[in-house]
């Protein structure tokens, strides 16, 4: 079932272009992470979608709805980016207002703190917590009522690799519950390939889109290969593959993807030269620097 | 819609507490008016209002300069500091309308207002009955009447507060604005009149745009409505002794309508913040 539906969605800020015609759609259950540098138009993308500002162009729907109604804001949950929740407050205190808004019994804070693992600060003021803790604070909230959809504003930046595991389980949890989870990086080393689906934009456009490995067979950048020579034979395997670039005591090579096999041959028929080698795969953010600098 | 008002109210008011703004606001009111109070019993004697009364007449000029300015000191963040933290637009997509979160600021706010100035005049009046004695009772009417139309200057200012805090979207702007306007609509304006009244020379400005001029500032009407109430006008400061012929009912419905337009000015400028 389709959460949401954004199409041909444009906002111009004066002469600049913020989002051009931009379509898309979120399952119920299905994690779609939306990449983009700093300026590319995702909490643009974002507080179109909370209603927060009205597009110029085009259509957004929620489970039916406009958003910014009041079914609509009923439905959703949002992490705002960097959002720093006034310092003189508990915990605690914080999630019981939270949970009265949306109408619901405040005596549910306690959980939802213990759920993120802020069960022992709550009664602590949120000015004493650490960056990490604050930005749980924020999860908290966005897990009131069971929402729909789900939309955080780079949720992960800034909590430390263990957290950032944790909050990944807490979003596949609530996507086996039939949330749809929209949320936004700047790299896709963040995402921990934990999302079923990637959005690249890139100055407003929407230049890419597919799972972690489809993005990748697209990009079909070249694996890196390195070689080390047995002793003595350094000389030999340089002439042995000329295309090579020395580096320190090893050779490094580049092998499109399609010729692997061809690679592992040649290396192994000069295994009388070669004394070790390593194949390693274009990093996660060699692949997102291509498909944003190819749009550019 | 009550329960998410009275939750905002709730949450603002302690944040008023734990930033100190209620003792601050109660300690400024208590310390000005015991000074006032101290500074204006020795004339008192010849004059035939009670003590109390006379209290009264001087605590009307020390409220109409710091009541505004408390106002304005714990309004002027609400909106920009909101949007300064990243919280204003959180707020925004919850089920909670921008009047809901306008009025719960404004409640828990005017509850600080009110607590610093019962602070203030409960120490002004427990001094008018420690010199005066017994006879210091003839003057609660006129305290209670200063009271709640305090609690009315505040309200207006407080909104006031909101509306520039929502024009400027910065809390440092906020700030300049809300003193801007302090500095505009308490001293200035006053000075304003009183220069054109010299100016004037008692021709039509003194007779017919001034009395209008003196009960639109809400600051002025509330000096007029307390000390045209009162028995002890005669020390009253100029310009209110000059309006002592107004109607009592036009500062009166000032007072009543400034908060309901101020808030009606905060909403407007929300509505044009887009987070």
């Amino acid at each position: 079932m389709t959460i949401l539906t954004l199409t041909d969605l444009s906002k111009r800020f004066g002469s600049q272009t913020a989002l051009d015609a931009v379509s898309l759609s979120v399952s119920a259950g299905e994690r779609v992470a939306l990449l983009g540098h700093n300026g590319a138009g995702k909490s643009t993308l974002m507080k179109l979608v909370l209603g927060l500002m009205v597009a110029d162009d085009g259509t957004i729907e929620l489970a039916g709805h406009a958003p910014g109604s009041a079914v609509a804001r009923s439905l959703t949950a949002y992490l705002p980016e960097n959002v720093a929740f006034h310092p003189s407050l508990t915990g605690r205190e914080l999630i019981r207002h939270y949970l009265r808004l949306r109408g619901q019994d405040p005596r549910g804070a306690d959980a939802l703190l213990e759920r993120v693992g802020l069960g022992a600060a709550a009664r602590r003021r949120i000015g004493g917590y650490s960056k990490g803790m604050r930005q749980r604070v924020g999860l908290a909230q966005a897990l009131i009522g069971a929402p729909r959809l789900m939309v955080l504003d780079e949720p992960t930046s800034g909590l430390d690799p263990i957290s950032r595991r944790d909050f990944y389980a807490l979003l596949d949890e609530l996507a086996g519950q039939g949330t749809a989870i929209l949320l936004s990086s700047h790299a896709l080393s963040e995402l921990e390939a934990r999302t079923d689906r990637i959005l690249v934009l890139s100055q407003g456009r929407l230049v890419a889109e597919g799972t972690l490995a489809g993005l990748r067979r697209q990009a079909a950048l070249p694996l890196s290969v390195f070689l080390r020579a047995r002793p003595g034979q350094g000389a030999a395997l340089a002439i042995a593959f000329p295309e090579a670039m020395v580096e320190g005591d090893v050779l490094r090579l580049s092998c499109a993807p399609p010729d692997k096999l061809a690679m592992l041959e040649r290396i192994a028929a000069r295994r009388d030269l070669v004394a070790d080698f390593d194949l390693s795969p274009p990093s996660l953010d060699d692949l997102y620097a291509h498909i944003s600098g190819r749009a550019a | 819609m009550l329960r998410r008002l009275l939750s905002t109210a709730g949450l603002e008011f302690r944040i008023a507490l734990r930033n100190r703004w209620v003792a601050m606001g109660a300690a400024m009111m208590v310390l000005f008016s015991l000074v006032l109070s101290a500074a204006g019993a020795a004339p008192a004697g010849g004059l035939a209002a009670d003590p109390l009364s006379v209290t009264v007449a001087s605590l009307v000029s020390l409220a109409v300069y710091l009541v505004p300015l408390i106002a304005l000191l714990i309004s002027f963040d609400a909106v920009a500091g909101e949007a300064e933290r990243g919280t204003l637009p959180l707020h925004l997509t919850y089920p909670l309308s921008r009047w809901e979160l306008l009025l719960g600021k404004l409640l828990a706010q005017l509850g600080v207002v009110v607590l610093a100035v019962l602070a203030g005049y409960a120490a002004a009046a427990a001094m008018a009955f420690a010199t005066g004695g017994l006879r210091a009772a003839e003057g609660l009417a006129a305290l209670w009447r200063l009271t709640w139309t305090s609690a009315l200057l505040g309200a207006a200012f407080l909104s006031l507060g909101h509306a520039v805090s929502a024009l400027s979207r910065r809390a440092s702007g906020a700030a300049a604005l809300a003193i801007g306007l302090w500095l505009v609509m308490i001293v200035l304006y006053d000075l304003g009149l009183l220069a054109a009244i010299m100016a004037d020379d008692g021709g039509r400005f003194t007779t017919q745009v001034f009395p209008w001029a003196l009960v639109l500032n809400p600051a002025d009407a509330f000096r007029i409505f307390n000390l045209a109430a009162s028995e002890a006008v005669d020390a009253a400061s100029g310009l209110a002794g000059a309006a002592s012929s107004i109607a009592i009912w036009k500062p009166l419905a000032s007072l009543i309508l400034w908060p309901v337009l101020a808030a009606g000015l905060a909403r407007l400028s929300l509505a044009r913040v887009m987070p």
